[in-house]
């Protein structure tokens, strides 16, 4: 039986889906910076989004469980600082299959200023596009999100902050 | 906080001088960010609105992160313990300022001590970006993207409580007079820092007053409130810091620490 390579272990984790928003996986979210085969088994290099969200804890548990079942005898998930997550990491599909689930898809980041102002974006209403929206809570139900409401269609939606 | 992080290996050569000051600095910034944190906590199911509830569990929830990114740090430095420093330290052990120990009060008080200490973590975290410790500017980065948002926040609450009735800016006014000498303590530098300060690795605390004096006297004046006067805060100096704290901090670590040192054996909860 001849070793997994490199593309199994990256297609195993796009099946390690994000707990917080499980339609989109790690890998699509940006949070895979690297997938190494050593003498020691595997190696992944992983970057927190949030250094307190706890669903990191579940992600670390999900990329060990589904490289083993791919073949890993031994994963090592390292943490990667440098350079640090940027919701612009997130691909043009993860974005897309954001807003069908009924999260906005957060603003290109670009380098903010040290202090920020409200929402210098518009963001669009995931539910019927308008950009009519307004914030209405800075902070959601996850560390990642904030909430908003669409003044055209009314619905009440989460929107990703850019970071 | 169990999970360690793999540092990377820089050319900056650490005297053993240089290795106790960043340890202690970062064990002071460990111990702010867990103590506000869980005074930060205290408002869960509490706060006078549903959106503010989750709002300071989510601020709560960053400290806490922040937290663990320092101890991460002075694990790297030391082989500490994360979880070992958080719970089985006492009080005299610990290495907070008084600023974050002090009981939640009011709603005023929540959001006056959280916006001075937001904007101090904000404008460190700026300039240890500039670390040559390539972890730490690597963790301040990371750190200064979560924080910028509870400034945000919390600035917005100062203008809205010190502009609302006369009823809000009273207890804004009482808690800004009860809260600015605390808040100063923040900038009293580390025992033996000077040396790390002087080779670019951590920033200059009396540096970074001028800064957030700036900033914080700007956005308080400018909403009305007064910051009490050199004169009034020379004739009361506090009799606390880092190592003489109050006496709330003794029942605070004794909630914090309660269930890891009941079930000292478990490992995940």
């Amino acid at each position: 039986m001849t070793a997994p390579s490199a593309q199994t272990y990256w297609d195993a984790l796009r099946g390690v889906a994000d707990p917080e928003i499980p339609v989109v996986n790690i890998v699509e979210m940006g949070m895979v910076r690297g997938v190494e085969i050593g003498e020691h088994g595997v190696r992944v290099r992983f970057t927190p989004t949030f250094s307190g969200c706890p669903a990191l804890h579940v992600i670390r548990q999900g990329i060990t469980d589904a490289l083993a079942a791919a073949g890993a005898d031994a994963v090592t998930v390292e943490n990667v600082f440098s350079p640090p997550w940027t919701t612009d990491d997130i691909t043009p599909e993860a974005r897309a299959k954001l807003e069908t689930y009924g999260i906005a898809p957060p603003a290109p980041n670009g380098e903010s200023s040290l202090f920020m102002t409200l929402e210098p974006e518009a963001v669009r209403c995931p539910r019927c596009g308008s950009f009519d929206t307004r914030i209405t809570a800075s902070f959601g139900s996850a560390l990642c999100k904030r909430m908003y409401v669409c003044q055209a269609c009314r619905e009440p939606f989460e929107g990703m902050k850019s970071v | 906080m169990t999970e360690t992080t793999e540092i990377m290996t820089e050319t900056l050569i650490l005297t053993e001088a240089l290795k106790t000051a960043l340890t202690a600095r970062f064990t002071a910034l460990a111990d702010d960010e867990i103590t506000l944190s869980h005074r930060v906590a205290e408002w869960t199911g509490h706060a006078p609105l549903l959106e503010e509830d989750i709002a300071l569990a989510n601020i709560a929830q960053d400290e806490l992160g922040h937290g663990t990114l320092w101890l991460g740090l002075r694990a790297a430095l030391d082989g500490s313990n994360a979880d070992a420093l958080a719970y089985h330290r006492d009080a005299a052990e610990y290495r907070n300022v008084p600023l974050t120990e002090l009981p939640k009060g009011d709603w005023a008080f929540t959001m006056v001590r959280q916006y001075l200490f937001d904007a101090w973590e904000v404008l460190w975290l700026d300039t240890a970006r500039q670390s040559s410790y390539v972890p730490l500017a690597e963790a301040a980065a990371q750190a200064l993207r979560e924080e910028k948002f509870h400034l945000q926040h919390t600035a917005l609450w100062v203008e809205r409580l010190a502009l609302g009735t006369p009823e809000s800016t009273r207890r804004m006014q009482d808690a800004l007079n009860q809260l600015w000498a605390y808040a100063l303590g923040l900038f009293d530098p580390l025992p033996a820092e000077a040396d790390a300060v002087a080779a670019g690795l951590l920033p200059d605390v009396a540096a970074l007053q001028t800064r957030w004096l700036g900033l914080v006297r700007g956005h308080l004046e400018g909403v009305g409130l007064s910051i009490p006067s050199a004169s009034e805060l020379s004739a009361s100096p506090l009799p606390y810091s880092r190592s003489q704290h109050t006496e709330h901090l003794a029942p605070l670590l004794a909630d914090f620490q309660r269930v890891a040192r009941e079930f000292p054996e478990s490992q995940v909860w």
